[in-house]
C-alpha cells in the first residue's frame, strides 16, 4: 500500500506530461479496442453460424445457380432433416449506398432452420400467407423507418426490374451476435416473375440450406450430397455454414491482415510515447536513486519504483480507453452500420486491451531501469549539482 | 534575430534517446498514413488503367459488372451495328462480344480459393486492349478447350500455369499462354473461346460488348441511342468510367479506414511530441533566460522551439515515408467486394502521396511543438536566469 503510494506521488510529481501520456495510452487502447472490434465484427458471420447447417452452392462458383429439382433429391439422403434453397436477390434500396443482404427464401423451411430469426407468430403468419411479403431484421427496419404494412421497392441487379415488396414482420435476434440487418422475401415471387421475364432462369436455386439430424455427421452428410450429384450438369459444394462464412473472409483476408497489423502500430506508437516519458522522469532523478541507493536500498527497489510507476501510468489509461470503447463502438456502428451488421465488444478484445497496456508499461521502463540502477552512486550525486 | 538553426539541431541530437523515440513514434504514424494511401491509390491506377478513354462497354442495365450483366445475342447484334464503332483491319466492327463469369479457384500452396475471373472473348478483345499482351505461349485457339491465364493468376492459383489444366464446365481446359497486362486488372483473368465458355457454362447470353469508338467525341449521342432504344434493355459506359465505378467502394472504405487511423494515430504521436517539447523546455530555462539576457527576441525563441519540433517531426516523416515507400515491392491479392472477383493491386507512391505525407508531419510537430514553444517564449528573464 505504502509503495503504490509513492508511486502515485511520483507519477503526478510533473502533472502536465503524465496527463498527457495517459491521455495518449488512452487513446491508444480506444484505437487499438476498436481495432479488434472490427476484425471480430469481420468475423461475426461465422461466429453466428450453426454447425447442424449446411450450404449447398454450385461447384463452379457462387454466381453459378442450382435446379430446384435437387431438393427432393437431397432430402432423400440419410442424415438431412430440413432443406430449404434461397437466392441472392442483390437489390437495390434507392441508392447503392443503402446496402443490406437481401435473399429470396423459401420462408417457411428457411425461418424453421433459423430458430435465431424470432419472429412474433402473428407476423410469422402474415408473413407466410402473402407471396409478396418480406421481413427484415429490426436494426434495418429501424434504420430506413419501416412499418409493417409499407411497401418497398428494391432496384434488382442481378434479376433487372423495380420488384415491389410489402413488409410483414419484424424479426429479433436471439444472440447477441445474430445479424439483425438482412432482408427475406418468399423465393416463389421470383420465380414466378423469372418465369415470365427469363423462362431460361426460372426453377433455379443460388443455394440450398440444409439442416442435419446430428452435427457431428455433418461432414458425411456433406460428401453424401457432393456424390450425388457429380459429374452432373451442376455440381454442388457442400460445406458446413461455418466454413462457408468462412471462406468469405478469406478472399478479403490481406485487408484483414492489414487491419491487424496496424492495430499493433498504434500499440508500437504508444510504447515510443511511454518510454519517452520515462527515460525522462528516469533522468530527472538520476540524483534521487543515488541518494536511495547511498541510504541503502537495493537495485531492485529502485526497479520497483519505476516499473511500478511506469505500469501505474498505462493501467490508468488503459481503464479509460477500456470505459470510453463502448461508447465509442456504438457511435462507430451508427456509422457504419452498412458494413458491419454486428459490432460488440467482446471480452477477449478487453484483455487484449490490458496485456498490452501491461506489456507497455513494462517495456516502456526496462531503458530507464538498467540506467538508473547500473549508475554509480558518485555518478548519480554529482548529476544534482 | 533568430536563435541560429544549429543551435536547434544541436539540441536534438543531445537527447538522442529522446529524440529517436519521439521521431520513431512519428515514423509510424507516417507510415500508417502513406501506405494507406499508397494502397488506395494503387487499387485506383490498377482499375482505370484497365479502361481505355476511346473503348465502350455495354451492360445489362443496372447490372454494375459484367458478371452480373447479360446480353441476349440478337442485342448484342444490334449493337454491332452502330455507327459510331470503329471498323477493324480486316474491315469488321472493331468490336467484341465477350462472357465473363467467376469461377473459384484454390490458392497455390494453400486450401483458401478464391474467384477468378474468366473472360471468353472474341476475335478483337486483345486488340481493343493494347496493354495485355501474350509472353507465353500462344492465343486459344477459336473452338477448342484452351485458354490462357493473367500473369497473377499464374502465379497464385492452382491449375494456372502453362501447361497446367484446370477443370471446370465438366471439361479440362489447358492454359496454353500466359498474358501480361501490366498494372491492370486483366492481369487477374482467364481468357478463352467465348463460344466455347459460353457452351461449358450452360449460359447463352454474353456478359458485355465491347467496342473502339470512330471518334471519341461521339459518345454521347451513341450512348443517348443505345439506352433509349425500346429494343435493348442496355447501357453503355466508357471503359475507363466502368472500371473507375468498381473500385470506388472499395478505394473508399480504405480511405474512410485510413484517414479515421491516421488522425487517431496522430494525436499519440503529437501528444508524444509535446511531452518531448515541455521537457526541452523546462530543462532549458536557464538556457532561454540566458538567450533572451543577451538580447533575442520573445518571437526568436518561440521560432526556435518550433523550428526544433518541425525539425524532429521531419525526421520522422521522412523515416516513414521511406519504409513506406519499401511497400511497393509488395503486391497485395484480395476480393474486390464490388465485383466479387480477385484482383491484384500493388502499393503505388505518387509525388503527390509523398508530399502530403512530409506535409502531415510538419503538422504534427507545429501542433506538438506549438503550446512548448509558447511557454518558452513567454518566460520572463529574471525568473528564468535564476531557475539555473
Amino acid at each position: 500500500m505504502y509503495l503504490l503510494k509513492v508511486l502515485f506521488r511520483n507519477a503526478f510529481r510533473h502533472k502536465l506530461r503524465t496527463s498527457l501520456t495517459i491521455l495518449g495510452m488512452t487513446i491508444a487502447i480506444l484505437a487499438f479496442g476498436m481495432l479488434r472490434t472490427m476484425i471480430n465484427a469481420w468475423y461475426a458471420g461465422v461466429e453466428a453460424s450453426s454447425a447442424s447447417r449446411l450450404v449447398s452452392r454450385n461447384a463452379i462458383s457462387m454466381i453459378f445457380t442450382l435446379p430446384l429439382s435437387y431438393k427432393d433429391k437431397i432430402r432423400q439422403i440419410d442424415g438431412v432433416k430440413q432443406v430449404s434453397w434461397a437466392n441472392w436477390f442483390g437489390g437495390i434500396y434507392i441508392d447503392e449506398k443503402n446496402f443490406f443482404a437481401n435473399f429470396a427464401v423459401e420462408p417457411k423451411s428457411y425461418l424453421e432452420l433459423y430458430p435465431e430469426f424470432v419472429l412474433p407468430p402473428d407476423q410469422l403468419t402474415a408473413f407466410l400467407r402473402d407471396r409478396k411479403a418480406f421481413v427484415a431484421g429490426q436494426k434495418l427496419a429501424a434504420k430506413y423507418h419501416w412499418k409493417i404494412g409499407n411497401t418497398v421497392i428494391l432496384r434488382g441487379t442481378i434479376f433487372p426490374g423495380n420488384w415491389e415488396f410489402v413488409m410483414r414482420g419484424i424479426y429479433r435476434g436471439r444472440d447477441e451476435n445474430t445479424d439483425e440487418s438482412q432482408f427475406f422475401f418468399h423465393w416463389d415471387y421470383l420465380n414466378e416473375t423469372v418465369k415470365k421475364m427469363f423462362p431460361l432462369r426460372a426453377d433455379q436455386v443460388g443455394f440450398y440450406m440444409i439442416g442435419v439430424t446430428r452435427p457431428d455427421r455433418a461432414a458425411d452428410v456433406a460428401l453424401a450430397i457432393d456424390r450425388t450429384f457429380k459429374n452432373s450438369l451442376a455440381e454442388t459444394l457442400t460445406e458446413t455454414e461455418k466454413a462457408f462464412q468462412l471462406s468469405f473472409i478469406t478472399m478479403t483476408e490481406a485487408i484483414l491482415i492489414a487491419i491487424q497489423l496496424v492495430s499493433f502500430v498504434v500499440i508500437i506508437i504508444i510504447m515510443a510515447v511511454v518510454a519517452n516519458t520515462m527515460s525522462m522522469t528516469a533522468r530527472e532523478r538520476i540524483g534521487e536513486y543515488a541518494i536511495f541507493k547511498t541510504l541503502g536500498f537495493r537495485g531492485w527497489r529502485i526497479a520497483e519504483m519505476i516499473f511500478g510507476e511506469s505500469i501505474l501510468i498505462t493501467m490508468i489509461g488503459c481503464l479509460i480507453g477500456i470505459i470510453l470503447t463502448y461508447p465509442a463502438a456504438s457511435f462507430f456502428k451508427s456509422l457504419l452500420g452498412t458494413y458491419f451488421p454486428v459490432f460488440n465488444v467482446t471480452e477477449e478484445t478487453i484483455y487484449m486491451d490490458l496485456a498490452a497496456s501491461f506489456l507497455v508499461g513494462l517495456i516502456a521502463a526496462i531503458v530507464p531501469t538498467w540506467r538508473a540502477v547500473s549508475i554509480r552512486i558518485a555518478d548519480g550525486l554529482r548529476r544534482i549539482g | 534575430m533568430a536563435v541560429p538553426f544549429s543551435y536547434s539541431l544541436r539540441n536534438l541530437w543531445t537527447r538522442r534517446l529522446t529524440t529517436v523515440l519521439t521521431a520513431s513514434g512519428m515514423a509510424l504514424v507516417i507510415f500508417v498514413f502513406s501506405a494507406i494511401l499508397m494502397l488506395a491509390e494503387g487499387l485506383q491506377k490498377t482499375l482505370v488503367e484497365t479502361g481505355s478513354n476511346d473503348n465502350v462497354v455495354v451492360i445489362r442495365k443496372s447490372s454494375g459488372s459484367e458478371v452480373q450483366s447479360g446480353v441476349e445475342r440478337i442485342q448484342a447484334a444490334i449493337v454491332e451495328i452502330q455507327p459510331e464503332i470503329a471498323i477493324g483491319t480486316d474491315g469488321q466492327p472493331f468490336l467484341a462480344k465477350e462472357t465473363v463469369v467467376l469461377i473459384s479457384l484454390p490458392k497455390r500452396g494453400t486450401e483458401n480459393i478464391s474467384n477468378v475471373v474468366i473472360r471468353g472473348i472474341g476475335r478483337s478483345s486483345l486488340a481493343l486492349r493494347p496493354q495485355v499482351i501474350l509472353v507465353e505461349g500462344h492465343l486459344p485457339k477459336p473452338g477448342s478447350s484452351e485458354i490462357i491465364a493473367g500473369r497473377s493468376v499464374a502465379k497464385r492459383f492452382e491449375g494456372g500455369g502453362m501447361e497446367e489444366t484446370l477443370r471446370f464446365g465438366m471439361r479440362d481446359w489447358k492454359v496454353v499462354g500466359i498474358f501480361d497486362a501490366g498494372n491492370t486488372g486483366f492481369s487477374s483473368e482467364i481468357w478463352g473461346d467465348a463460344d466455347q465458355l459460353m457452351q461449358a457454362f450452360r449460359r447463352p447470353v454474353f456478359s458485355s460488348v465491347i467496342f473502339k469508338m470512330r471518334d471519341p467525341s461521339e459518345f454521347d449521342r451513341l450512348k443517348q441511342r443505345i439506352e433509349s432504344d425500346p429494343r435493348l434493355t442496355l447501357e453503355a459506359k466508357r471503359e475507363t468510367r466502368y472500371y473507375a465505378d468498381q473500385s470506388e467502394m472499395m478505394a473508399k472504405f480504405l480511405r474512410i479506414l485510413g484517414t479515421s487511423l491516421t488522425i487517431i494515430f496522430s494525436l499519440g504521436a503529437m501528444i508524444g511530441a509535446m511531452i518531448t517539447m515541455y521537457a526541452a523546455v523546462s530543462t532549458r530555462t536557464g538556457e532561454i533566460g540566458t538567450l533572451r539576457a543577451i538580447g533575442f527576441q520573445r518571437v526568436s525563441i518561440l521560432g526556435a522551439f518550433l523550428l526544433e519540433a518541425e525539425l524532429l517531426a521531419l525526421m520522422g516523416g521522412f523515416a516513414g515515408l521511406m519504409s513506406a515507400s519499401f511497400l511497393q515491392l509488395f503486391t497485395i491479392s484480395t476480393v474486390n467486394f464490388q465485383t466479387f472477383s480477385e484482383l491484384a493491386f500493388s502499393f503505388a507512391l505518387t509525388f503527390d502521396i509523398a508530399w502530403r505525407s512530409l506535409a502531415f508531419s510538419l503538422v504534427m510537430g507545429f501542433v506538438g511543438g506549438f503550446l512548448p514553444a509558447v511557454r518558452a517564449s513567454r518566460m520572463n528573464i529574471v525568473e528564468s536566469l535564476r531557475a539555473t
